[in-house]
């Protein structure tokens, strides 16, 4: 029997990793890797409070959330692809032009 | 059992979350991010969202990391790195931030929390996603439909305008 806030603490944990990646990383890339870890931290709390109020609304978000994720994750990576094509690097800290 | 289960996969978890982002080749954290994602499917597991686990299993470690793979590949990502010496300090800095982070969070969770939840019981799940999706949630599930054709239009403007130059 697992209590619920253990799974609370290691989806803050999670959650934390996604955002100290965007913080530390350049690379756009690896940056949605860390957006992505984020989005699945939120999507536990989620499953857990589902569990915990015995509803399964929380789980209808998850999905709704995945849908999303998986639209945020196809234009932005074509965007990086574009970016990439533009200035043959993945690195965020050279696209500083909004009209390049 | 189930504790120990839930140990195993947080510890795998949090590993591969680690090194999704200290990992300096971009193909690396990719495949750490796989890693991530399973463990979590296994959480979902043992917490009674079998539809849930099945799913984060087929879009995110089936969908979303093949195309993360196919752009890192794409890319050439994993060579052309940046140089980590450079930019200590904001290793530094976003280190303290997210142990900021993580407190406010932990702090904010802490009190609030009944420790008692009713026992895994064997349940319908699908039956309630379903039929929660087409009854409460109907409005939500179609224009996440809209979602999908806008990413869909979206993804296939930029490509194409790519092209043309």
């Amino acid at each position: 029997m697992v209590p619920p806030s253990f799974y609370l603490i290691l989806s803050a944990i999670l959650f934390t990793l996604g955002a100290v990646g965007v913080l530390i990383r350049r690379n756009a890339l690896v940056m949605f890797m860390a957006v992505e870890l984020m989005l699945n931290a939120v999507n536990l709390t989620l499953i857990t409070y589902s569990r915990l109020w015995e509803q399964v609304d929380g789980q209808v978000f998850v999905l709704l959330v995945m849908a999303v994720a998986a639209a945020e994750v196809a234009v932005g990576l074509a965007i990086v692809v574009a970016l990439f094509r533009h200035k043959e690097t993945a690195d965020v800290d050279e696209q500083n032009l909004l009209k390049g | 059992m189930e504790m120990v289960l839930f140990f195993i996969l947080a510890i795998v978890a949090v590993a591969a979350g680690v090194g999704v982002i200290a990992q300096r080749n971009a193909f690396k954290s990719a495949l750490f991010l796989l890693v991530n994602f399973c463990c979590l499917a296994g959480l979902y597991l043992l917490q009674n969202a079998q539809f849930v686990a099945l799913v984060q299993i087929i879009v995110y470690a089936g969908a979303v990391v093949v195309l993360f793979l196919f752009a890192v590949m794409l890319l050439g990502a994993d060579r052309a790195e940046e140089t980590p010496d450079l930019r200590r300090y904001q290793w530094i800095a976003g280190g303290l931030l997210g142990l900021l982070l993580l407190a406010g969070i932990v702090w904010a969770l802490i009190p609030t929390q009944p420790e008692t939840v009713a026992a895994l019981a064997r349940t319908d799940n699908v039956r309630q996603i379903g039929a929660a999706l087409l009854t409460d949630f109907a409005v939500p599930f179609e224009l996440t439909s809209v979602v999908l054709l806008v990413a869909i239009i979206g993804a296939v403007v930029l490509a194409k305008r790519r092209l043309e130059s």
